[in-house]
C-alpha cells in the first residue's frame, strides 16, 4: 500500500503543489491537496498531514500566524497531540510554532533580506519522523528560500531541546562544520529544523521537496528525497 | 446626456486626435468620455509614436499563435502546448517609488500572462541604474531589488533571471523592465474579446481606488490641485490577492465558464470594456456604480480610468455566472457583475440612472498614430567609428582584466538574485548565475522539453550605433538560449527611450527597430509582442536616456536534461572557441572600463551566417558533445573564461595565437565583443566530433586551451609566453562581493 498524505492548502500556500508533485510524481504517494477549509473532516484518513511552504495570508501581522487560528489547525492540534504525524516547511513550519506545537519562534534573517540559496544541513538525530533512515551526521543539499527563517529560542528552551534530542538538523559549512557563514539566516545554533518531544511533528525551514530530484539540483543530489524515505520507513516500521 | 462637457480647448488632445473625435462624435464628449479618450490616445496606450514604425519587426511563423495585439505573444511548443510570454517597462513609478514601482510592475507582467489562460511559472528582470557607487542608484537598487523580490516571492513564481547595466543617463531615469512566461495547454487560450451579446461582464478582485490616476487635464474641474498633490499616481501592490487570483482565474478557464478575459492595467475599466467589445465586434454596457471604490468621493471618471491593482475582467456566460461566483467564493474574492456584452459597437456607462458614457468603443481602441520627425543626432557626428586605443603593455594586462571584472557592468549580480525564489515550481533546471540563460523543466505539463529564456540590452552599443546595437542585442539574446542547447522560436520586446517629440531620440528609435528587424529576420525568430516606453527624459539635465531596448528571447529544448550550463567541470578538458574575432571594441566594457572613450566600431552581425551558428551551437550541445557553454558578449572572451573558471572553481590556460582574428592584437583578441562567438568544452574524445559539427558550414572552431587543476588563469601569447597571469580565488573574490560591499557595507 503507498503511503496516502493529505497537503493542507492555505489561503496563500505557493509550494503546496510542489510537495504533491515531490511525493506524488518522485516517491508514488497518493497526495491530497485539500482547501483548508474543506480539510478539517478528513484528515484522520490520511497517514500523514503536510502543511507546505508559501506566505499564508500574505505573511501579514507575522509569517504563519493567521493560519495557525485557522478552524483547520485546532483539529491538527488535537491529532498531533494524539500522535499523528504531522510536517511543516517552510511556511508550514512557521504554522506549527505559531500553533504551539513546536517550541521557538521564527523571526526575520538576520541579514534582513529574503534569502534562496542551497545550504547545507547536517542530519542531528534519526529519531524524528523525517531522518530515520539518514546517518546522524549526514550532511543534505537543501535550498531555502525565506526572509523569516531564523530560529529563534530562549536558554531554557534551548537545553531542552538539545537535552530531548529534538534539533532534528542543522546548517552547515561545506565540510560539515558549524560556522557562521554556513548558517545562513543566523538561526540560534545553526538550528534548521526541529521536532517535538514524541517526534511526531516535525518543522523544517529548507524545502526537501524541491531537493528530491538530481536534475533540480546544482550538485546532482537528491538529498530531499532521504526526508520522504523516512517517513516510508517510519511507516512501514509502524 | 445632460452630463457636464468638455470643451475643446479644455481637452488634452492633439489637434488630430481632437479632429477624429469631434467629428465621429458630433458633440462635445462628457467629463468621464474625455478622461477616458485621453488616457486611451496616451502614448502609453495608443503606441501612437511607435505604431507607425514597429510593422518593420517580423511578427509571423509556423509556431506563432498569438503576435503583437493580444496581452503577450503566445507560441506553439509541442506536445498540445503553448508558451506565453511579455516583458513590460515600469520605469516610470520605479523612478519615484521603487519599491511600489517594481512591484506592481511584476503584478501587471503576471497578470498579461494570467489573461491569456496561462498558469504564470517564471519572471525576468532588467535594471538600468545609474554608477553603482553613487548613492541614489543604491538607494533604487535596493528598493527595486526588494519590490521584485517580495511580489514573486509571495505569488510563488519563481525567477528566471535577468540583466542589469549601470550607466550615468540612468541617474534619474531608471529603466525597470520585467517579463513573465507560462506555459498552458493550447486549447486553453483565453482572449480578449467579448462576442456574444448578453454575455455578462464581472469585475473581480481588489476594490477600485485613486491611485494609478494621473494626468487628465481637466481634473481642476472637479477636483482641486490640493486633492491630487497629496496622492501619488504609483499603484501599491498585493501579492497576496494576486496569488488568489491566479488560482480563481485558472480554476475558472479549466472549468470552462470563461468567454473572455483582460486583466486591468493602464486605463483600468475603460481598457477592458473597449478592448473586448471591439476585438469581439460587440458592444458593452455596464453600471458604473456596482464597481467598488475606496473613496466615497471618487468621481465617474477616476472610477473608470483607475489603475488600482488586482482586479481581472471577466466575460461569462448568464447561465455559467453561478459556477464562477462559487470558484471566486472559494478564494473568498470580492467580485461584481458589471454589466453585459451588447450589439451597438459602443461603450455605455450608466451612473445613477443616468448615461454619462456613449462611445464606439473603437474610438478608445483606434486613436491615430502620430507622425514623428526623425533626424540624424548630432553626437554620431562626434564619433569616431576607426579610432583604436594605444595598445597597452604586456605588463599592464593583468590590471586591466581585474579593472574589467570588478566594474559595475562585470560584477556577480548573487545580491540581487538571492533575494528572488529562483526555485518555486520545481522547474529551474540551470538557475541565475550559472548560464547566459535560464532553463525551465516543463514535467508538470507531462513533457521531457525545456524552455530557456533569457533578457539581453546594450545600452552603450545602441547609443553609439542603434542600428548595429539593436541587431547586436537581437543576436546576443538568440545566442544566450542557444549556448544552453535551445532553439530560439520567438522574441518580445520592450523598447525604452527619451522623448519621441525630439527627432534625434526619434531616429535612434526607428534605427533600433530596424537593427531588430533585420537581426530578428536573419536568425528567423519572430516577434510576438512588445512594450514601447517613451518619455524617459531627465528634465534635470535635459537628457534622454540612452536607447535602451530590452528583449526577451525564448528558446525550446526537446530535451531538458541536455541542457548545460557555463562551468568548468573538470580539469585537463579542451576549450573550443567558435567564431572569428574582429576589430569591434565600440562601446565595449574594455572601451568603457579602460579608455573611457564612446569611440570605435560596435560589432556587427554576421547576417549570412548567424543562423547557421547558432543551429550548430544547439546541435553541438544536443549531441552530448560539450561539458559546458558560454555566448562570449559583454567583457569579451576574457570575461567570459573567467565566467566558466570561477562557476567551475577551476583554472585556464589559453594560448592567443590560436585564436582566429582580423588583428594580431592581444587587447582586441581578449576584450572584443565580435557577436556569434562561443567558448565550450570538450572531453579529448569528442573534440574532431564536435569541431566536424562546425567545419561542415566552415564555422571557425578552434582549440584554444585547456582548464586546469591549478585555479590560475593564465594567457599566453603568440610566443608562448605569459601576458596574464592571475589568481581564480583573488579575481572571484572581488567579483563576487562588490555589489555585497557597495549594498551592505564592507564587511
Amino acid at each position: 500500500m503507498p503511503m496516502r498524505v493529505i497537503v493542507v492548502q492555505f489561503s496563500g500556500s505557493t509550494c503546496d503543489r510542489d510537495l504533491v508533485y515531490a511525493m506524488k510524481d518522485v516517491m508514488g504517494w497518493e497526495v491530497d491537496l485539500v482547501w483548508y477549509k474543506d480539510a478539517q473532516k478528513h484528515l484522520e484518513s490520511y497517514d500523514a498531514i503536510f502543511l507546505p511552504g508559501g506566505f499564508t495570508y500574505g505573511d501579514h501581522l507575522r509569517a504563519g500566524i493567521i493560519a495557525a487560528y485557522t478552524p483547520v489547525m485546532d483539529k491538527v492540534k488535537e491529532l498531533a497531540k494524539e500522535g499523528f504525524p504531522v510536517f511543516g516547511i517552510c511556511n508550514g513550519f512557521q504554522i506549527l510554532v505559531e500553533s504551539g506545537l513546536l517550541p521557538g519562534a521564527l523571526i526575520g534573517n538576520d541579514t534582513l533580506r529574503f534569502s534562496c540559496k542551497w545550504t547545507n544541513l547536517r542530519v542531528e538525530t534519526t529519531r524524528s519522523a523525517a531522518t530515520n533512515i539518514a546517518k546522524k551526521g549526514d550532511i543534505w543539499k537543501v535550498p531555502i528560500a525565506h526572509g523569516e527563517g531564523r530560529y529563534f529560542l530562549d536558554e531554557k528552551g534551548l537545553k531542552e531541546l538539545n537535552e530531548n534530542d529534538q534539533v532534528v538538523w542543522r546548517y552547515v559549512s561545506d565540510d560539515g562544520k558549524i560556522t557562521a557563514e554556513g548558517n545562513p539566516n543566523g538561526s540560534i545554533e545553526s538550528i534548521a529544523g526541529i521536532c517535538n518531544l514524541e517526534g511526531n511533528v516535525v518543522g523544517l525551514m529548507p524545502h526537501p521537496e524541491r531537493a528530491a530530484e538530481s536534475i533540480l539540483s546544482p550538485w546532482g543530489s537528491d538529498h530531499g528525497k532521504l526526508y520522504f524515505q523516512s517517513l516510508e520507513n517510519y511507516f512501514r516500521r509502524g | 446626456m445632460t452630463q457636464e462637457t468638455v470643451l475643446r480647448d479644455e481637452i488634452n488632445l492633439t489637434k488630430e486626435e481632437k479632429e477624429v473625435v469631434f467629428k465621429t462624435l458630433n458633440r462635445e464628449p462628457t467629463i468621464p468620455e474625455a478622461a477616458m479618450l485621453e488616457v486611451m490616445n496616451s502614448e502609453h496606450c495608443s503606441y501612437k509614436s511607435s505604431r507607425p514604425v514597429l510593422p518593420k519587426l517580423p511578427t509571423e511563423g509556423p509556431r506563432v499563435i498569438c503576435g503583437p495585439g493580444e496581452d503577450a505573444g503566445v507560441v506553439d511548443i509541442g506536445d498540445g502546448l503553448a508558451l506565453v510570454f511579455k516583458l513590460e517597462s515600469h520605469n516610470h513609478p520605479s523612478a519615484l517609488d521603487p519599491f511600489n514601482g517594481a512591484a506592481t510592475g511584476i503584478g501587471g507582467i503576471i497578470r498579461d500572462i494570467l489573461c491569456m489562460g496561462a498558469r504564470p511559472i517564471g519572471l525576468l528582470d532588467s535594471f538600468r541604474l545609474g554608477d553603482l557607487s553613487n548613492p541614489h542608484t543604491k538607494w533604487l537598487l535596493k528598493w527595486v531589488t526588494k519590490g521584485v523580490g517580495d511580489y514573486g516571492n509571495c505569488v510563488g513564481i519563481s525567477n528566471a533571471g535577468g540583466d542589469i547595466e549601470f550607466d550615468p543617463s540612468f541617474q534619474i531615469n531608471c529603466l525597470i523592465n520585467v517579463g513573465c512566461f507560462g506555459v498552458m495547454r493550447k486549447d486553453d487560450l483565453a482572449l480578449s474579446r467579448a462576442t456574444t451579446p448578453g454575455d455578462k461582464l464581472i469585475l473581480l478582485g481588489g476594490s477600485t481606488g485613486r491611485d494609478g490616476i494621473g494626468g487628465a487635464s481637466f481634473a481642476s474641474k472637479n477636483i482641486t490641485e490640493d486633492s491630487e498633490s497629496d496622492r501619488g499616481a504609483v499603484q501599491i501592490g498585493d501579492p497576496y490577492m494576486k496569488k488568489l487570483i491566479i488560482e480563481a482565474t485558472l480554476e475558472a478557464i479549466k472549468a470552462g465558464v470563461v468567454e473572455g478575459l483582460k486583466d486591468l492595467g493602464a486605463a483600468g475599466v475603460t481598457c477592458s470594456i473597449s478592448e473586448t467589445a471591439d476585438a469581439g465586434g460587440t458592444g458593452t454596457e455596464i453600471q458604473l456604480e456596482k464597481i467598488r471604490i475606496r473613496e466615497d468621493d471618487m468621481e465617474p471618471w477616476e472610477i473608470l480610468v483607475s489603475e488600482s491593482q488586482e482586479r481581472m475582467f471577466f466575460v461569462v456566460k448568464p447561465d455559467n455566472v453561478k459556477k464562477i461566483s462559487k470558484i471566486f467564493d472559494k478564494y473568498e474574492l470580492p467580485y461584481e457583475i458589471l454589466g453585459e456584452v451588447t450589439d451597438t459597437g459602443k461603450c455605455v456607462v450608466k451612473y445613477r440612472d443616468q448615461t454619462i458614457v456613449d462611445l464606439p468603443a473603437h474610438l478608445l481602441t483606434k486613436p491615430p498614430a502620430a507622425d514623428r520627425k526623425a533626424t540624424y543626432p548630432k553626437y554620431l557626428n562626434k564619433l569616431n567609428q576607426k579610432w583604436l586605443p594605444k595598445e597597452p603593455k604586456d605588463n599592464e594586462l593583468n590590471d586591466i582584466c581585474r579593472k574589467i571584472m570588478a566594474s559595475d557592468n562585470m560584477i556577480s549580480r548573487e545580491w540581487v538574485y538571492r533575494q528572488y525564489d529562483t526555485e518555486v515550481g520545481l522547474h529551474s533546471v540551470v538557475k541565475s548565475g550559472q548560464a547566459d540563460a535560464g532553463v525551465f523543466r516543463l514535467s508538470e505539463f507531462g513533457t521531457k522539453k525545456g524552455i530557456a529564456v533569457t533578457f539581453d540590452g546594450n545600452s552603450n552599443q545602441c547609443y553609439l550605433d542603434p542600428y548595429n546595437g539593436g541587431a547586436g542585442i537581437m543576436m546576443e539574446a538568440c545566442s544566450n538560449v542557444a549556448a544552453v542547447g535551445a532553439e530560439p522560436i520567438a522574441m518580445t520586446d520592450c523598447l525604452n527611450f527619451g522623448n519621441p517629440e525630439h527627432p534625434q531620440v526619434f531616429w535612434t528609435f526607428e534605427k533600433v527597430v530596424e537593427g531588430l528587424a533585420d537581426a530578428a529576420k536573419a536568425l528567423g525568430v519572430p516577434c510576438v509582442g512588445g512594450n514601447v516606453s517613451f518619455y524617459n527624459h531627465d528634465e534635470v539635465r535635459d537628457v534622454a536616456v540612452k536607447p535602451s531596448p530590452v528583449i526577451f528571447v525564448a528558446g525550446l529544448l526537446d530535451d531538458v536534461e541536455k541542457a548545460v550550463n557555463n562551468s568548468f567541470k573538470s580539469p585537463e578538458e579542451f576549450i573550443i572557441l567558435i567564431g572569428d574575432t574582429n576589430t569591434e571594441i565600440g562601446g565595449s566594457e574594455y572601451t568603457k572600463v579602460i579608455h573611457s572613450s564612446d569611440d570605435g566600431q560596435v560589432p556587427k552581425v554576421d547576417f549570412a551566417n548567424a543562423k547557421n551558428v547558432l543551429k550548430k551551437v544547439v546541435k553541438a550541445v544536443n549531441e552530448g558533445l560539450v561539458t559546458s557553454s558560454h555566448d562570449i558578449s559583454k567583457g569579451g572572451l576574457f570575461v567570459a573564461l573567467t565566467e566558466m573558471a570561477m562557476a567551475g572553481n577551476l583554472g585556464f590556460k589559453v594560448g592567443l595565437k590560436r585564436i582566429p582574428a582580423d588583428t594580431q592584437r592581444r587587447d582586441i583578441k581578449l576584450f572584443s565583443e565580435t557577436h556569434g562567438r562561443f567558448l565550450m568544452t570538450a572531453k579529448q574524445e569528442d573534440m574532431d566530433k564536435l569541431i566536424s559539427i562546425f567545419a561542415e558550414d566552415e564555422i571557425p572552431a578552434s582549440y584554444i586551451g585547456s582548464v586546469t587543476k591549478e585555479k590560475k588563469l593564465i594567457i599566453e601569447n603568440d610566443e608562448n609566453q605569459v601576458i596574464v597571469e592571475l589568481s581564480l580565488e583573488d579575481i572571484k573574490h572581488v567579483w563576487d562581493t562588490r555589489m555585497e560591499e557597495e549594498m551592505e557595507g564592507k564587511k
